[in-house]
Parts: structure tokens; sequence; C-alpha cells
């Protein structure tokens, strides 16, 4: 069969293709300013709970090094810790995270999924307090890893079993925002200091 | 082309009882195991299913006379894909909690056999108006059979009915019957009892 042959068994496919993506353009387009908006309430829901004593309505949103991350202040209005938005990819689709932060940058306070789709039973175990607990008081300074067995020191995170890739994704996806942040914070901080 | 087959008032009324995708079928069992631990996720995913299900029982009958034989399943597969991701799109646009609870299993609409079955068998042969009839039918069945599944769940599982409590305070919650195990419990004791009444009714039929 040549080319041709090709075009007239699949012109039909390719037609509907083009009409369907053009389709999902549109929708995603009229829709995708709404869906942002959802997941900055939940956001700013979930800060209180992220980095304790953090006051939900007093949160400022902070464009640090092109990317909006969320500071989280008290009562008193004081600053008591970062709220990091991160994403990456996961098992199965894009994962993406909140992280929080103590004041200071140097410990993880909190972590919280706020998309994915990862497979039921196993991966989507990532949302479960049980899996996002062990990321709280871990240090910020250096990387985390993964492990299957019992953690041997204070950078080891437990993976959810039956799910590895989706645990070291999200070990992943922390890994480098926090790197992205400390290093911002620490540029614009020397910025200010000069 | 010519429309054989059952009518458009056939597909309908088959879809819902005599043809039930559950009860009958047996499609779209990873649904209506997963999401039937309370009416709200069930009635979501029934919505969802219902949306897809019309929209591509409508595109695959207009296309119906382009369909060549072996490409006739990725036509099936992209059209479905695309208003899955439609539907994806306006549950996290519009009901976002609901959107987050049902996760993966919103995407995983594009799998459920009950709308492929639906393309190969009525709107890939039949008229719009029948594949739109079948459509609807279909949707309510499958919708009946969730609601079924997940007002026994919900009910003995949580004591509450759409959210709403229903037993009395006292009512210790089955726990299991929100958890998987209460799914597969559920559907096989109502699938159990479907077979039952329709044999007791063919026995009749046939004695009297």
């Amino acid at each position: 069969m040549g080319n041709s042959g090709y075009i007239r068994q699949g012109w039909l496919v390719l037609v509907l293709a083009a009409c369907f993506s053009a389709a999902l353009a549109g929708v995603h387009i009229a829709l995708s300013p709404r869906i942002a908006a959802n997941k900055r309430d939940e956001t700013y829901r979930q800060v209180p709970a992220l980095v304790p004593g953090a006051v939900r309505d007093r949160t400022r949103e902070v464009r640090l090094a092109g990317r909006t991350v969320y500071e989280a202040i008290g009562a008193d209005g004081r600053r008591v810790g970062w709220v990091v938005p991160a994403a990456g990819q996961g098992f199965a689709d894009r994962i993406e995270v909140l992280i929080g932060l103590d004041a200071a940058g140097e410990t993880i306070a909190g972590l919280w999924v706020l998309e994915q789709k990862e497979t039921p039973g196993l991966g989507n175990k990532i949302v479960e307090d049980a899996f996002r607990g062990r990321f709280a008081g871990r240090s910020a300074r250096a990387d985390l890893t993964v492990t299957k067995a019992a953690p041997a020191t204070g950078q080891q995170i437990l993976a959810v079993t039956g799910a590895t890739i989706s645990s070291e994704s999200v070990c992943k996806i922390v890994n480098q925002a926090v790197r992205d942040f400390r290093a911002a914070r620490s540029a614009t901080e020397a910025g200010h200091a000069q | 082309m010519p429309s054989d087959g059952p009518t458009p008032l056939e597909r309908f009324i088959n879809g819902i009882l005599p043809e039930n995708p559950v009860y009958r079928q047996l499609l779209g069992m990873c649904p209506t195991l997963a999401v039937t631990n309370g009416m709200k996720p069930a009635m979501t995913m029934a919505a969802a299913v219902a949306f897809v299900l019309f929209c591509a029982n409508i595109i695959t009958s207009l296309i119906r006379g382009l369909l060549k034989p072996h490409l006739r399943i990725l036509v099936f597969t992209l059209t479905i894909a695309t208003f899955v991701t439609i539907a994806d799109r306006f549950l996290a646009a519009y009901v976002y909690e609901m959107s987050k609870q049902l996760g993966p299993y919103v995407p995983l609409i594009i799998v459920n056999c009950v709308i492929i079955c639906r393309c190969e068998v009525c709107a890939s042969k039949q008229s719009v108006l029948t594949a739109g009839a079948d459509a609807i039918g279909q949707s309510i069945g499958f919708a009946l059979a969730l609601a079924s599944i997940a007002t026994v769940r919900e009910v003995l599982g949580s004591g509450t009915w759409f959210a709403l409590p229903v037993l009395p305070a006292a009512w210790p919650d089955w726990v299991i019957m929100v958890l998987p195990p209460g799914a597969f419990i559920t559907l096989g004791l109502l699938l159990g009892g479907a077979n039952w009444i329709g044999q007791a009714r063919a026995r009749r039929a046939a004695t009297g």
C-alpha cells in the first residue's frame, strides 16, 4: 500500500483528531482560569494546616524567581513560614503538591497533594496523612531519599508499599522545589544585603 | 445505510432494565465497585458517564458510514477520550471537591466498556435518533445500578444517604461497607438477587 492508501484509510482519524484537539483547546482556554482559582482557594485553606500558627487570611502571595510562593503570616503579623507549590511527573500523570516550610526555610513543616491521578489503591495513597506526615520535620537543607525498609537516617522517607515510583516522584518534586526555593531566597536576601 | 435492529424506543427501554449495563451485561464494573461508597460520588460518576456516552454515541452514529472496520475501535477511543477530558475539566472547574475525590476514576471512564460497547453494538450501526435513545436508556440503567449499590453501602456504612443522616445516631456504622470488600459483597448480593428474580419470573412465565 502506498502513502495515498494510508491517507485514504486514515483520513477520518486525522480529521477527527484535529477537530477534537481544537475542541479540547477551547475547553481548556475557557475553564483553566476557574480551575486555577479553585486550586488557589484550596492552597489558602491548607496554609494553616501546612504551617503551624499561620492565619489563612493574612497569607501573602510573593513572586520569587518567577514562581508564586505563599508567605504564611501568624496572628501577630510576623512570618511563620512558607508554602511552596510544586509539580512534576508522577507514575500516571502530573502530581501537584504544596510544601510547607518554616520561617527560615530550613525545615519542612508539612505536605499536601493538590492533584494526582496515581493508581487507585496503590499510588493514590500519597494523599493520605500516613505518607504525607512522613515529610513533616525533615530538614530542607539536604535532599530526601525514598527507602523501602525502615528509614535509617533523618532524610529517608518510607515509600508507600506497592507505589515506589509514586513515592519517589513526590520526593523528587519536593527536593527540586525546596532547592529552587532556597536558592531563590538566598539570592534575594543577598540582593537586599548589598 | 439500512437501519435494522431495535427501534429507538426499544433501545431506550432495554437500557434501563432488560439490558441493564451493570446487572445484565456486567460492564463498567470498575466505577461500579470503586465510586459507590456514597451517593454523591456515584451520581457524579453516573452523570459524567451519561454525558460521555451520549456524545460518543451521537458522534459515532453521525460518522458510521465513514468508519473503516479495522480503524473503528481507534475512532471510538479517540471520541470517548475527548469527551472524558471535557467532563474531567468541567468537574475540576465546577465541582472541585468531587473532582478531587473521584481523582483517577474520571479519566478511567475512557476504558469504561459500557461506552465502547454501545458505540460498537448500537451507534456504529444505527441512526442518530436510535443511538441517542440508546445512550439515554443505558445511562439511566447505569445510574440506577450505581444508585442501588451506593444506597446500600452508604446507608449501612455511614448511616447517611447523600450525606444526610437517615439512620439513628445509635447505628454502628458498618465501616466494611464503605471499604472495597463492601463493594464486592453488595454487588454480589444485588446481582444474585436480580438473577433470582429474573429466573423466578421466567419459571412463572413457563408454567403459567
